[in-house]
């Protein structure tokens, strides 16, 4: 018996490549997000019930449903109207991530502005040093940061978490890709012409290396939103806690008050990551090493 | 072109230099660079009497069972890692660097890294429990082909546990690895390739001769990056089952944290400098690698 010749076409199997590499990430992206959103809209009741499995010894799988229901906003309204502690998480995270950025723009910009103009004898050794420094994790810096913090009485104040981050070198490293990216002539034009530094820097290099600092603000706001390891080491007064700490917290049996606070708490990301993403891609390319 | 600059020039640059960089020096010098030399020089005291005792801690450190298996497994977890998201990045990313939509592709790989990690542990939770969605999908898929029966295995509480974890450091940092490579793709010049084609080149012939080569830059800034955010993984690991988790996820972040806890600086200070010089160590070595492969 002849079996039916079936021909693949090379078209087709980069067709079928190409329709699973867009798949892929579609459903490992948005079904998180789905399960976030539809949980948030579902009475406490029928969370229980979906989730049961997952916090006690049921027999049964997990279960779900696209559609609740009982669709509700009770969670929500509880969070915002009847839980102050939420608000005071949600402002503490704001301020936080504010207060770094802030100081990261004011410390590092005119840093990297120094090591993307100035040739000057040592200075790629600093730089060298810069970028060891932004390379080395948390946990190797977590007792030095304790060190100096507990000699200058910060701890279990915000500040002992705003100013060891204000003082990360990534930012530098960031702004000063978007620096290098100018052409060194501008500067020596700018000079001739009878500029001092300081108005090159402000009137050059500022408007034209934007790019770079709208980078390291994208790139810190994502990473400082997310933030665990500092405040969880430096701060033990709960209600200093960002609200990435606070996540955790709640317990299984308030299901759909994690969920809504997971919402809310994704929201502002998402709003930066959409209108931030060129910036991010940008960030992205500028902290390769290799100018 | 450089321009050699006279005496009084230079001597200019140097003061603007250091007057734009002052800020940023004096609070890395506060902040990070002598509390490491306070921390080099309790590494080799003891924390309650201050008792010098040389290379006593190292010695603990070292003969330490916890900071073995931390060691191990945070050595295990990065070579895991490291080339399988090198890899699966430049396989996503070299077909997609064809496609006219690429932009869109490339934000949907991106996103993950926007999503906070407490957010999406409440998510990973669902899904790998023991009766979580994964299960209940091989389950199904087992029912139907007839192959296996019903899947209940805890992959949160067993050794599964270290594959979540890679399977989300992947989830998440595959963007920026994709972006990375998409950008080093597009900076090789066409006609290289054009050439090669009409010099009868085969597909694979372009990729393996012409783009690989071309992408050495990308691979040495995404291994970099890809190692520093893989200690990052601690967030997943740590809500996930909290500070004690089973064996194969215990990592060395996990045994840091724990012995801060409990103060026991010594010992912190110790492993910090062997930590902290071993990264030194590798992040020269790479660097040094590149430079003199670049020549």
């Amino acid at each position: 018996m002849k079996l039916p010749y079936i021909k693949f076409h090379l078209r087709d199997i980069k067709r079928g490549a190409a329709f699973l590499l867009i798949l892929l990430p579609t459903v490992l992206v948005c079904l998180p997000i789905f399960l976030l959103i539809t949980g948030s809209v579902m009475s406490g009741g029928e969370l229980q019930q979906h989730l049961a499995p997952v916090f006690s010894d049921d027999a049964a799988f997990v279960s779900w449903k696209a559609i609740p229901d009982y669709p509700t906003f009770a969670h929500y309204g509880k969070l915002l109207f009847m839980t102050p502690q939420f608000f005071v998480l949600f402002w503490n995270s704001v301020r936080l991530v504010v207060c770094i950025l802030a100081g990261q723009l004011a410390v590092g910009v005119p840093a990297a502005w120094a090591f993307a103009v100035y040739q000057v004898r040592g200075g790629r050794a600093l730089f060298t040093l810069y970028i060891v420094l932004m390379l080395l994790p948390f946990q190797v810096t977590m007792l030095s940061s304790y060190l100096v913090l507990n000699r200058l009485h910060m701890l279990d104040t915000h500040l002992a978490v705003i100013l060891p981050a204000v003082f990360s070198t990534l930012p530098v490293f960031l702004v000063y890709g978007g620096f290098r990216a100018i052409p060194a002539q501008l500067f020596e034009a700018a000079r001739i012409d009878g500029a001092s530094e300081r108005r090159i820097f402000l009137s050059i290099g500022l408007p034209l290396g934007k790019s770079g600092l709208l980078s390291a603000v994208v790139l810190g706001f994502l990473e400082y939103w997310n933030m665990m390891e500092q405040p969880m080491a430096f701060l033990e007064d709960k209600s200093l806690w960002p609200l990435s700490l606070y996540l955790p917290e709640i317990t299984w049996q308030q299901a759909g008050n994690a969920f809504a606070a997971s919402v809310i708490t994704l929201i502002p990301a998402v709003f930066v990551f959409v209108w931030g993403q060129d910036y991010l891609e940008q960030g992205i390319v500028f902290s390769g090493l290799k100018e | 072109m450089k321009i050699r600059r006279s005496g009084a020039k230079s001597r200019k640059d140097t003061r603007t230099f250091f007057l734009f960089l002052t800020p940023s020096i004096l609070g890395v010098l506060v902040f990070v660079l002598l509390p490491f030399l306070d921390v080099f020089e309790r590494s080799f005291r003891t924390v309650v009497t201050g008792r010098f005792v040389g290379f006593g801690n190292y010695a603990t450190v070292f003969g330490n069972q916890a900071f073995r298996l931390a060691v191990g497994n945070t050595l295990r977890f990065t070579l895991v890692c490291i080339p399988l998201l090198v890899v699966i990045g430049l396989m996503i990313a070299y077909p997609v660097s064809r496609f006219k939509s690429a932009g869109v592709i490339k934000s949907l790989y991106l996103f993950p890294l926007a999503m906070p990690t407490a957010t999406i542990v409440i998510v990973w939770k669902i899904v790998f429990c023991r009766r979580g969605f994964l299960n209940l999908l091989l389950t199904r898929l087992g029912e139907w082909s007839g192959l296996w029966g019903e899947v209940q295995t805890d992959l949160l509480g067993t050794k599964a546990a270290f594959w979540v974890l890679v399977f989300s450091y992947i989830w998440k940092n595959v963007g920026y690895t994709i972006v990375l490579w998409l950008a080093g793709i597009l900076g090789i010049p066409n006609e290289l390739l054009e050439a090669a084609r009409a010099d009868g080149a085969s597909e694979s012939q372009c990729f393996f001769r012409i783009v690989l080569p071309n992408l050495k830059g990308s691979l040495y800034t995404i291994v970099i990056l890809s190692f520093l955010n893989s200690f990052k993984i601690y967030r997943e690991a740590y809500l996930v089952a909290g500070s004690y988790p089973v064996q194969d996820m215990y990592l060395l972040q996990h045994l840091f944290n724990n012995w801060f806890v409990n103060l026991d600086f010594d010992k912190m200070a110790a492993a910090t400098v062997c930590v902290g010089g071993f990264l030194f160590a590798v992040i020269m070595l790479l660097q040094r690698l590149w430079d003199s492969r670049d020549m």
